[in-house]
Order: structure tokens, then C-alpha cells, then sequence
């Protein structure tokens, strides 16, 4: 177990090594880089530039090396000092920028996750069990609804429907008086008042998948000749239910997770974007539009870390669950 | 009142149906028959006769949409009491007290019959938590002694093992042990030794039995192999398309049928029995003629270590059948695989014959040379179901070999329409896709698609293993007659000994990827020199019921042979 663990773990490594690599080219692939970004702003607002002071400015920064040199102090940075560059934007280290909504980033994830794993079971179990009834067909036709709703407008219709008609609010995942407010009870609670409705308009979106994934999965666990055997035990349907085909149905369900995961976070960032919340996704498409590449490329990689360490997670899990796996 | 105590079960005129779109399905249609205290009642019949339903409905768990349509299953408790199990609600309390505890069943695929991901301890204790509440450590100590009564090895380490972690018989054993854990007074056994090797067969045969008298157990024992039923049933109720058609002592049923059904059953077996009638009158081979394939000090080690091929040497002459014949495991499979270089073999020759009298070695040849000759050396598999493609038309999957080799338009058309006639099957059937056949006619498709070109030498993997009795000897003939027609060779793998019987020349038996035993057939068959050909021909249900010979089996270990009971 503890071997396959660290083979695991081992193998994540070239992925990482690749990802980082990708990430950096991404960023480099639109045409000019932050500083004709940034001239180009200067000249809509009337400026006019002299060509010494860009030549100057681009060698500050670096930006006149070539691109794997770039690429490599960059990483060298991340790898030795855990820097992973200026924001040119804003001025400020990157790390200072980002660690607090990565945490929020993963923490909302998380919780979209615990929220669609929570609801894609039972209806997926649900329309299995009573394949072809009316709910069957209800919960594939509200699921691939849900899939077919663009995120953005699922968040705007929500936000509307929320404030307009309850008067809550909506936006951010505070309210103003707690943005700032060091944590305690009060701040939790209304955390709470707002996280769900970005867990549920993000969850929403990827439930379909997993209720499809759940329902295939234990039907064809329930036609296994196992399930008659302990059938003819004398088990209640129920249990025998929970106990065998849901149990098998569920591993394939884990690996899912590597998967989920990326969905679930690019979709959080258009979410986070409608919505206003303190999380990376904002942050990173104005980096993005900005050219701001250090910034932008160390978001990419953070995320694309947290989606490999996910399938890591799905992985062990999976070992965990699944003794044929974990004694190969 | 003594017919109630003796009789446990009371199965009387029982229909099960099971609605299609075309109507009623009665897979179950009017079959009565009493289980007595102690006895064995062996239900036979071929696939389809809906012996494995009767005894699904026996516990009510037949498979949707299929329903109890009428009748009644009495069961008589020692107290005295009775229920009718068809009245029963399929989902209520009454029939669960039921499943488990008093009648409890075995099924025929161990591996998948049990759960791959609960540890077989649990499996085996959870009847007793569910009829008796029994506590989680009284269970492990019952679950001990129940491995020990199913004489597994090792039973305290083996408890907490998973079931991909045993082989097949062990696996089986873990099955009665958990049938057995609540003492149930009747022991229901669809097909359990069918997807066995004939000497774990015997061997499981032996603990049924033995359980059986120290439990007072009424066994009810469904199987498709008459030579079972002549080793252990008391009484035998013969099943066609859903309907008894004879019922009676075992004695009555292999020496007086009655039945027409009954009589062509037994005929197929007994004709299995010998050597074929077209193969007794064939002038013998010349000795002299030079082999067509000749295989010398032949091994295979897998990537994983085990040595499935081991210096295995033996030679094939042309219109000759070589039989191997092994258990699972043994590395037949393997073998054959070679001979097509499916596998790469790292040691050793295959020479194979050209028509022109050159000789290819088949392990080295290059790639042009193995193409030549994978179109004279053809396969036959033994799963007629999953070596067709589902997709294409039975005219499309015949033709496609010959497709292959450059064959056109009209010329195709016609070759494979005399294909067809060739194997016993109509032209006209050409455009249907395979699920339209039966699992016989479908072997058909694989035996015409395997001649399309004309090939010498075929090597046939277990060809007939997954048809009917019945079927068998027809398809063995068919292969006997395209044998003498083309002049083919064959490579017959097989683990049942009465087809290599039937129709092979000469055998190999093969053993842990060695050739233990080769010569020819009646020679091997009647006076067998090594002690694993004769430990496995003495496992072989032989069926007459009055000499049971499974008893004084030989087992054989490496080293020393002795007697299965002392």
C-alpha cells in the first residue's frame, strides 16, 4: 500500500514538471507581453512613450531574454525560495497576492465537491434502481438541464432570484461588514449565509455528469450474479442495496474525482467572476487580460498542482476502497 | 404422516414466466418433484431448459421481469409447520427468514458470485447476522469452524482474505461454507462445478456429499454434465424447454429412460464414451510421413515470471488430430498461442512445413514468412459469443479472411455460401448477425470462418467446452468430417478428456506447462503411465451410476500418487 503510494507520488512529479512547463507557454502565446499591453493603455489615455524608456522597462523586467530563460528563473524562483515572481501590475510579490484565495479557491471547491458527491448518489442510485420511472427521467432531465445552463447565467439568475425575491446578499462571500473582520463565530455564520449559493450554482453544473456516471455504474453492478448470492442469504433489499452493488458502484465513481476537480475549479472561475468573490478566478483573468505573466502563470500552475493533487487523492482513495487495486 | 417428515420441499406443477414483447415466456412450465430429508434430486438438462429458473423460484429470487405464475413450493419444517414459498411476497420478511437459513443456494461462478471487495469473512458471517443477530466475535469464531468444514487451508488467515486471492475450487468451497452457515435443511446447487478442472469437480463433489450426510442436508443439484449425476443423485428429474420430461431413481434413468428426450441425452454422453465410429474405420497414418509441424524444447516465461510454456516438445503429421489436454492453468492455452505466434516463445523451434516442402520456424520467421503461414495455420476459440464480431453480418465475418486475401465480388459471394453449406449452414443466413444463432450454430461461423482459406493445420482451443452435450459430438464430427474432406491437421486443446477421447490420434497432457504424457490416445486412455493422467482420468464422472468411480480417484502431487480416501 505505502509502496503504491509513493509510486503514485513519484509519477506525479513529471506531470507537475510538464504542467508547469505548459503553463508558461500559455501565457506567452498571445502576441506581445505586458509591455505593449501596457503601452497600449498609456497611448488610448493620450500618452506618448518614448522607445528608449519601453527598451528600459523590458529589460528591467526581463522580458528581453529569451522565453526558456524566462522560464527557467521563474521556476528556479518557485523551486528554491518559493517565489514565484512580481505581479508587474500590481506591483506586489505574487505569493502575496495569491495564497489567500487559493485558500478560498480550494476551500469552495471542496465544498462544491462534499455538495454534488452528496446529491449526484442518491439520484443516481435513485434513478438506477427505478430505471425508466418518472424519476427517473425527472432526475436525468433536471440534471442535463442544469449541464446545459451556461455557469454565468445559472450565477446571475441566482443572484437575481436571491436578492430580488428573499433579499439576501448576494455577491462575495462576505458581507461588507466582515470583509476585513478577523474570524470568529459571527464571521463563519455569515460565511455560511453566502458560500452555498456559489457551491450550488458551480455543483450544479457537474452533477449531471456524475449522476449519469452513478446510475450506469450500479446497473451494472446490479444484474452481478453476487447480488443474487446475497440475495438468497436472506438480506433485507435495502441493505443488500447499500451494502453490494452501491458499494462496488462507488469506486469507479472515486476516479471521477480526477476529473471533477478541474471542472468544477474552471468553472469556479467564471462563478467567481459574476459573482464577485475573493477567490483566484478573478484574479486570474485580469492577469490574464493584463498580460501579466508572472502572476497569471503561477495561478495556472497552483491550479493545475491542486487538480494533479486531487487525482493523487482519487488514487490512494481508490487503493483504499478497492482491494484488487491495492494488492496488483 | 411419515411422507411429510421425509419430504422437505414439495414443488408441485410450478410455472415462472417471464413477459417479452412477443408474450409470455414460460421458462418454468408445470414442474413438480418432492426433495426428501438426505437425498440428492439432480435436475438436468441443456441450456435453456430452465432447470437454473426452477431453482430461482424455489427462493424467489428469479431475475425481473420473471414471476411465479402458479403452483406451490411446500416446505415442511421438523416442527411440523409448512409454507407455501410461491405465496410468499419476493420482497417480504417470511421469504428472507427463509433465504439463508433453511434453504440456502450455490452458485456457478464462484469468483463472481462473491463480492471482489468484502473480505470473505464477512461474506460467510453475515447470514448469521442476519438470522440469528449473532455478534461480531461469535461470527469470526463460526466462520473459522465453517472454513475448517470446508477443509480450506489455513482458515485464520485465510478469513480475513479477499476472494481474486484463491483459486476456483477454493472459492467454491468458500460458497458452501457460507451456504452452510446457518444449517440450512436444504442445500440448492446450480451448476457449481461446472466452471471447475474435472479433479477440483471431484473434490467438491466429495464435500457436498460428505456434508450432506453429516448436515442431513437435502441437496437439490442442477447440472448440465450426466456423468455428475450418475456419481451422486438419488433421484434425477429430467427438464426440456421448461417441462419435466422424466422423473425417477438415477438407476431408472440411465439404464430403463423412458423418454425419448431422456434416451438421446444419455445417447450423446455414452457416444462421447468412445472413440468415433469415422475414426475406428480410418486407415491408420503412415508412420513415415515427415511432420507437418514439428515443436521442439519449447518455453514461454511471462513478464511476471511464471513459466507457462516449459521445453515442450511434440510433433503434428498431416491428417493427423493431436489432442492437448490439461486443467486450467496448465499452459494448453498458452501452448497453442505459440503455435500462431500470438505469444513469443524465448526458447525452442516451431518448424512448420511449407506446401513446397520447405520448413518455416515459426518462433523466428519474419514477417512476410508468419503471414504465409498464419493463412495455413488457422484458430478456432472456444467462446462463440465473443470471437464474432457483434456488428457484422455472419456472410461479412466468413468472408472477411478472405477478404483479406485478395478475394472479389462474385467469387467471394460464392466461397462463402459453399463455406456455409460446408459447416451445416443455410446460405441464406448470411446477412443475420450472430446473436440470431444459437451458441452451436455460432461455433459454425467460427469453424467456417477458420477453413475460409484453405488452411492445414487448425488449432482448435476448447472449441466445444462451451456447447451442450448434445451439440458437442455433432460439432466433433462436423470437425472430423471437414478433417477428412480438406486433409486439415488439428491441434485439439481441450480439459475434457472423453472429446480428446472422441477424436484425437494422439494426446499430450500437459501439466504446470510440461508435457507429461504423450502417445496415442486409446494407449494414454487405457494405461496411462503418469501418475497426473491417471489422477485425471480418474476424476472423470463417468456416467453409470452403478460403478461410481470418483470415489477411489487417485490425486496426484508431485512425487506421489495416492488414493483420494485413503
Amino acid at each position: 500500500m505505502l509502496r503504491y503510494i509513493a509510486k503514485r507520488m513519484v509519477f506525479a512529479i513529471p506531470t507537475l514538471f510538464a504542467v508547469s512547463i505548459v503553463a508558461f507557454i500559455i501565457i506567452q502565446l498571445p502576441p506581445g507581453d505586458y509591455l505593449t499591453t501596457l503601452m497600449a493603455d498609456w497611448a488610448s489615455q493620450g500618452g506618448a512613450v518614448e522607445a528608449g524608456t519601453v527598451a528600459a522597462m523590458r529589460e528591467r523586467y526581463g522580458l528581453d531574454q529569451p522565453i526558456y530563460v524566462q522560464y527557467f528563473k521563474w521556476i528556479a524562483g518557485i523551486l528554491t525560495r518559493g517565489d514565484f515572481g512580481i505581479s508587474f501590475e500590481l506591483g506586489k510579490p505574487v505569493t502575496e497576492l495569491i495564497w489567500n484565495r487559493l485558500g478560498f479557491s480550494l476551500l469552495l471547491s471542496l465544498l462544491t465537491l462534499c455538495f454534488v458527491w452528496a446529491i449526484a448518489i442518491p439520484i443516481g442510485i435513485l434513478s438506477a434502481v427505478r430505471q425508466y420511472s418518472i424519476s427517473d427521467y425527472a432526475a436525468t432531465f433536471l440534471a442535463f438541464f442544469f449541464l446545459a445552463v451556461p455557469d454565468f447565467l445559472m450565477a446571475l439568475s441566482a443572484m437575481y432570484v436571491m436578492s430580488a425575491w428573499f433579499g439576501q446578499s448576494v455577491g462575495g462571500l462576505f458581507s461588507p461588514d466582515y470583509v476585513d473582520a478577523p474570524w470568529s463565530l459571527g464571521k463563519l455564520a455569515d460565511f455560511a449565509q453566502h458560500v452555498w449559493l456559489p457551491v450550488v450554482v458551480i455543483g450544479l453544473g457537474s452533477l449531471a455528469a456524475l449522476v449519469r456516471i452513478m446510475r450506469a455504474n450500479l446497473l451494472d453492478e446490479l444484474s452481478k450474479p453476487y447480488v443474487t448470492t446475497a440475495r438468497a442469504k436472506g438480506m433485507s433489499e435495502l441493505e443488500l442495496l447499500l451494502r453490494y452493488p452501491v458499494r462496488l458502484a462507488l469506486n469507479p465513481l472515486i476516479s471521477t474525482l480526477g476529473w471533477i476537480l478541474p471542472a468544477v475549479i474552471s468553472g469556479e472561475i467564471i462563478v467567481s467572476v459574476v459573482m464577485s468573490l475573493p477567490t483566484t478566478g478573478p484574479l486570474l483573468l485580469r492577469a490574464l487580460l493584463a498580460q501579466d505573466m508572472y502572476l497569471a502563470g503561477s495561478l495556472i500552475l497552483l491550479i493545475s498542482v491542486l487538480t494533479i493533487i486531487g487525482t493523487l487523492i482519487s488514487d490512494i482513495l481508490l487503493a483504499i476502497t478497492d482491494p484488487r487495486i491495492r494488492l496488483q | 404422516m411419515s411422507t411429510i417428515t421425509d419430504t422437505i420441499l414439495q414443488v408441485r406443477d410450478l410455472k415462472t414466466v417471464f413477459p417479452t414483447r412477443t408474450g409470455l415466456f414460460r421458462a418454468v412450465d408445470g414442474v413438480s418433484f418432492d426433495l426428501k430429508r438426505g437425498q440428492t434430486l439432480c435436475v438436468v438438462g441443456e441450456s435453456g431448459s430452465g432447470k437454473s429458473v426452477t431453482a430461482r423460484s424455489i427462493l424467489q429470487i428469479v431475475d425481473r421481469p420473471g414471476r411465479i405464475e402458479s403452483g406451490s413450493i411446500l416446505l415442511s419444517r421438523p416442527d411440523g409447520s409448512t409454507t407455501d414459498l410461491a405465496r410468499l411476497d419476493p420482497r417480504g420478511r417470511e421469504i428472507r427468514s427463509v433465504r439463508g437459513k433453511e434453504i440456502a443456494m450455490i452458485f456457478q461462478e464462484p469468483m463472481s458470485s462473491l463480492s471482489p471487495v468484502h473480505r470473505i469473512g464477512t461474506q460467510i458471517g453475515e447470514a448469521l447476522r442476519i438470522h440469528f443477530g449473532t455478534p461480531r466475535h461469535e461470527q469470526r469464531e463460526r466462520v473459522l469452524e465453517l472454513l475448517r468444514q470446508v477443509e480450506i487451508p489455513r482458515p485464520e488467515s485465510a478469513i480475513d482474505r479477499y476472494t481474486f486471492e484463491f483459486s476456483g475450487g477454493m472459492r467454491q468451497r468458500v460458497m458452501i461454507a457460507m451456504a452452510l452457515a446457518c444449517n440450512p435443511s436444504v442445500l440448492i446447487a446450480d451448476e457449481p462445478t461446472t466452471a471447475l478442472d474435472v479433479t477440483t469437480q471431484a473434490e467438491i463433489l466429495d464435500l457436498v456429499k460428505k456434508l450432506q450426510k453429516s448436515h442431513g442436508m437435502a441437496v437439490l443439484f442442477i447440472t448440465h454434465d450426466m456423468g455428475v449425476v450418475a456419481e451422486i443423485a438419488d433421484e434425477v428429474l429430467v427438464m426440456y424447454r421448461g417441462k419435466v420430461m422424466e422423473r425417477g431413481p438415477v438407476e431408472q434413468i440411465f439404464h430403463a429412460p423412458q423418454d425419448a428426450y431422456t434416451r438421446r441425452l444419455i445417447g450423446s454422453v455414452v457416444k462421447l464414451e468412445k472413440k468415433a465410429d469415422i475414426r475406428l474405420t480410418r486407415a491408420p497414418i503412415p508412420a513415415g510421413t515427415p511432420p507437418l509441424l514439428e515443436v521442439r524444447n519449447l518455453s514461454l516465461t511471462f513478464p511476471s515470471g511464471v513459466k507457462a510454456v516449459d521445453d515442450v516438445s511434440l510433433s503434428v503429421r498431416p491428417g493427423e488430430t493431436l489432442g492437448i489436454v490439461g486443467e486450467s492453468g496448465s499452459g494448453k492455452t498458452t501452448m497453442g498461442r505459440c503455435l500462431l505466434r500470438i505469444y513469443d516463445p524465448q526458447e525452442g523451434a516451431i518448424d512448420y512445413r511449407r506446401p513446397d516442402g520447405r520448413t518455416v520456424d515459426i518462433r523466428t520467421a519474419d514477417k512476410a514468412d508468419l503471414e504465409k503461414v498464419r493463412r495455413e495455420v488457422r484458430m478456432i476459440f472456444q467462446d462463440p459469443v465473443g470471437s464474432l464480431s457483434p456488428r457484422k453480418t455472419v456472410g461479412q465475418i466468413i468472408a472477411e479472411p478472405l477478404r483479406i486475401a485478395g478475394v472479389k465480388g462474385r467469387a467471394l459471394d460464392e466461397r462463402v455460401a459453399d463455406l456455409m453449406r460446408q459447416v451445416g449452414l443455410e446460405p441464406a443466413w448470411r446477412e443475420r448477425y450472430p446473436h440470431a444463432f444459437s451458441g452451436g450454430q455460432r461455433q459454425r461461423i467460427g469453424i467456417a470462418r477458420a477453413i475460409a482459406l484453405k488452411p492445414r493445420l487448425i488449432v482448435a482451443d476448447e472449441a466445444t467446452s462451451a456447447l451442450d452435450v448434445s451439440l458437442r459430438s455433432q460439432m466433433l464430427d462436423l470437425m472430423m468430417k471437414l478433417q477428412d474432406e480438406l486433409g486439415l491437421s488439428y491441434v485439439f486443446i481441450s480439459h475434457d478428456m472423453s472429446v480428446i477421447r472422441y477424436m484425437c490420434d494422439r494426446v499430450a497432457v500437459m501439466y504446470r506447462g510440461r508435457i507429461v504424457e504423450l502417445g496415442e490416445t486409446d494407449q494414454v486412455v487405457n494405461d496411462p503411465q503418469h501418475g497426473y493422467t491417471r489422477a485425471l482420468l480418474s476424476a472423470i464422472p463417468h456416467p453409470d451410476p452403478s460403478h461410481r468411480r470418483m470415489h477411489n480417484r487417485f490425486r496426484y502431487e508431485p512425487g506421489r500418487t495416492l488414493s483420494a480416501n485413503g
